[in-house]
C-alpha cells in the first residue's frame, strides 16, 4: 500500500474517518506517521477552544480575586486553589465518573430563528467532558498569572486614566486590561504551551477513545503496544509536540510583539519555562 | 479486621462502613499512599543529581557536553511528559534485557526483533519468569524512579542553570580578588549562594512532581489510583461488601489528599523561603 493511499485512509481516522481498521500486523513508518498526526487534530482541538475559553473565565476570575468584594473573592480563590492544587490526572478521572452519574436529560433551547438541543450523556464524552475540565484547569492557572500581573499594574497609570476623567469601562479597556496582558504574555505563553502538552492525558485518565478515535499519543500508544518497538512511534509523537510547541512559540512571540509595540525598548519575548511546566 | 465484621452482610450503617474501610483491599489502599510517599522521597536524590549534571554540562567549556546538556533539557521541556512516562519504561526494560541476551544467550542466533516482536530468551528476562511477585514489583517501581529522574532533571537542570547564573558576578570577583581557586569559589561562594536563588523554581518543581505522582499509575505500579478504580467500581452480591458504583467518591479522596499534600508542602516551604533568605540581599 502505498503512502498516499495510507493517508488518505487514516489522515482523518481520528474523527471517524475513513478506513475504520486499525493497522494490525506489518506496521510501516508512513502508517505511523499519518494514523499519529490524525491524532494530533484532537490534541489542536482541545488545546485551542480550551484557551479561548480559559482565556476569558481566567481574566474575570483574576478580576474577581483583585477588585472583588469578599463575595467575589472568595469563590474564586478557592477555585483556583482547588485545580492548582490536585492534579489534572486525577481531576479527568474524577469529572469522568461525576459525568457518569450525572441523569441522562436532554435539553432544548428555542432561539427562533433555530433549535439547540443538547444532551448531559455528551459530558461523558470526552470531546465536551474532557474539555470542560480542561477548560477549568487552565482558567485557575491563567488566572493566578493574571492575578499577579494586574496587580503589577503600575498605580500611576491608573491614576493617570482617572486624571483622564475616564469612566471605568474606557479604563478598563484602555489601560488596566493591556498593561495586564502584556505583563502577564510570557508567563501565559508557557501556560498555553502546557495546557497543549496535558492534552495528551485525556484518553489515559478516564475518559475512553470511543471507537479508537483517540489523540496522537493513543495512537502512538497503540502503536507501541502492538510493534513492541517504542523507539518509532514515541519519537514521532514527540516531534509532533516538538512542531506544536514551535508553533505556539511564534504565535505569541507575534502577540508579545503587537503588545509592547509602544514600549521602546521592548524587551525581547523571554520564555520562563520553570514557571508553570506541568499539573 | 474486627469480629463484629466476619458477617458482612448483617452489617448497617456506620458499623458497615468501618468494616468496609477496614477490609484488607482498603489496607493495601492505605498502604499504596506510602508507596507514593516513597516514591517522592525515593526521585529527589537521583533527580538532584541528574539536575546538577544537566546544569553543569551547560556551563562547561567543552562545546559536546554543553550542547548536550542543552538538547537534554530543551526536548523534555519541549514533549509532554506523559509521552516520556510511556515510553522510558519499555526502552529502558527493552534495553536492559537486549544487553543480558546478548550476554547471557550470544549462542541465540535469531533476532530479538521478529516482525512485531520482542523476543530474547529466557534467561535474559529481567526479572527471572521465576522469581518472586516482590521482584517484579520492585523492578517496574525501579524504572519508574528512572523515569520520574530523567524527566525532573531535565527541568531541575534549567532551574539550577537559571540560579547559577542568578548569583551577582560581584560576589565571584570577590572570592577570586581573595585568591581563591576558581573550585574554591565554586564550593565556598558560588554554591551556597545559588541555592536562595534556586529555591523557588525548586519549590514549584515540587509541586509538579507531586502531582505527576498519580502517572505511576500508567507505569503499572498499583498506585492509589489503581486501587480507587479497583475499589471503586461496583460490587454485585457476589461480594461481601455489595455496593453500586463509587468511584467518583474515591476519586474524591484522591482529589482531597492531594490538595492536601501541596496546602501543607506550601506552608513548609513559606518557612524554608524566610530562612534561606536571611542575610541575603535578595529582592522578594
Amino acid at each position: 500500500m502505498s503512502c498516499a493511499q495510507t493517508f488518505s485512509d487514516y489522515a482523518f481516522r481520528s474523527l471517524g474517518y475513513g478506513e475504520r481498521l486499525l493497522p494490525k500486523t506489518d506496521i510501516t513508518f508512513c502508517e505511523q506517521v499519518v494514523l499519529i498526526g490524525s491524532g494530533m487534530i484532537w490534541n489542536v482541538y482541545f488545546g485551542v477552544l480550551a484557551i479561548i475559553f480559559g482565556f476569558i473565565f481566567a481574566t474575570a476570575l483574576a478580576f474577581a480575586r483583585v477588585n472583588g468584594g469578599a463575595v467575589l473573592r472568595w469563590p474564586a480563590d478557592i477555585f483556583v486553589f482547588v485545580f492548582r492544587g490536585s492534579p489534572l490526572f486525577i481531576q479527568f478521572f474524577f469529572a469522568y465518573e461525576l459525568f457518569v452519574q450525572i441523569p441522562r436529560m436532554g435539553f432544548e433551547w428555542d432561539l427562533g430563528f433555530m433549535v439547540l438541543s443538547a444532551q448531559t450523556s455528551w459530558l461523558t464524552k470526552a470531546w465536551l467532558g474532557a474539555l470542560v475540565v480542561l477548560f477549568l484547569n487552565t482558567s485557575a492557572y491563567s488566572a493566578e498569572i493574571f492575578t499577579g500581573a494586574l496587580r503589577a499594574v503600575p498605580k500611576g497609570d491608573v491614576e493617570a486614566a482617572n486624571a483622564f476623567g475616564m469612566n471605568g469601562r474606557t479604563k478598563f479597556r484602555r489601560i488596566v486590561f493591556p498593561t495586564m496582558l502584556r505583563l502577564a504574555w510570557p508567563s501565559y505563553s508557557n501556560e498555553a504551551i502546557f495546557l497543549f502538552h496535558s492534552t495528551a492525558l485525556i484518553f489515559f485518565s478516564g475518559f475512553p477513545a470511543w471507537r479508537r478515535k483517540g489523540d496522537g499519543l493513543y495512537y502512538a500508544n497503540y502503536f507501541a503496544e502492538n510493534t513492541f518497538n517504542p523507539f518509532v512511534a514515541y519519537p514521532i509523537v514527540a516531534v509532533y509536540f516538538i512542531l506544536l510547541t514551535l508553533l505556539i512559540v511564534g504565535f505569541f512571540g507575534l502577540v508579545n510583539k503587537r503588545l509592547n509595540k509602544h514600549i521602546p525598548d521592548a524587551p525581547k519575548v523571554k520564555f520562563r519555562f520553570a514557571t508553570v511546566i506541568g499539573r | 479486621m474486627f469480629e463484629i465484621c466476619a458477617d458482612p452482610r448483617s452489617l448497617e450503617g456506620l458499623t458497615w462502613l468501618s468494616c468496609y474501610l477496614t477490609t484488607p483491599k482498603h489496607s493495601a489502599m492505605y498502604f499504596s499512599i506510602l508507596t507514593v510517599l516513597g516514591m517522592l522521597l525515593a526521585v529527589v536524590p537521583p533527580i538532584l543529581m541528574l539536575g546538577f549534571a544537566g546544569a553543569l554540562a551547560r556551563r562547561s567549556k567543552i562545546a559536546p557536553i554543553r550542547w548536550f546538556g542543552l538538547g537534554y533539557t530543551s526536548i523534555v521541556r519541549g514533549v509532554p511528559d506523559i509521552v516520556f512516562f510511556l515510553f522510558f519504561p519499555i526502552a529502558l526494560d527493552q534495553a536492559v534485557e537486549y544487553i543480558r541476551h546478548k550476554i547471557k544467550c550470544s549462542d541465540v542466533l535469531e533476532p530479538i526483533y521478529q516482525g512485531n516482536d520482542f523476543v530474547v530468551c529466557q534467561a535474559a528476562k529481567m526479572p527471572l519468569g521465576t522469581s518472586d511477585q516482590f521482584y517484579h514489583e520492585a523492578w517496574g517501581f525501579s524504572l519508574a524512579v528512572i523515569t520520574f529522574a530523567i524527566v525532573f532533571g531535565a527541568f531541575t537542570a534549567n532551574t539550577l542553570h537559571g540560579a547559577l547564573n542568578a548569583v551577582p558576578k560581584g560576589q565571584l570577583e570577590t572570592a577570586r580578588a581573595f585568591g581563591m581557586s576558581e573550585r574554591q569559589t565554586f564550593w565556598r561562594v558560588h554554591m551556597p549562594q545559588m541555592w536562595v536563588y534556586a529555591l523557588p523554581g525548586l519549590s514549584n518543581l515540587w509541586m509538579i512532581l507531586i502531582k505527576a505522582t498519580p502517572l505511576l499509575f500508567l507505569l503499572g505500579v498499583k498506585d492509589i489510583v489503581y486501587w480507587a478504580k479497583e475499589l471503586g467500581s461496583m460490587k454485585t452480591q457476589v461480594y461481601a461488601y455489595a455496593h453500586p458504583d463509587w468511584r467518583v467518591w474515591y476519586f474524591l479522596a484522591l482529589l482531597v489528599f492531594y490538595l492536601f499534600l501541596t496546602w501543607i508542602s506550601q506552608r513548609v516551604f513559606d518557612r524554608i523561603f524566610a530562612r534561606a533568605s536571611r542575610g541575603m540581599a535578595v529582592a522578594t
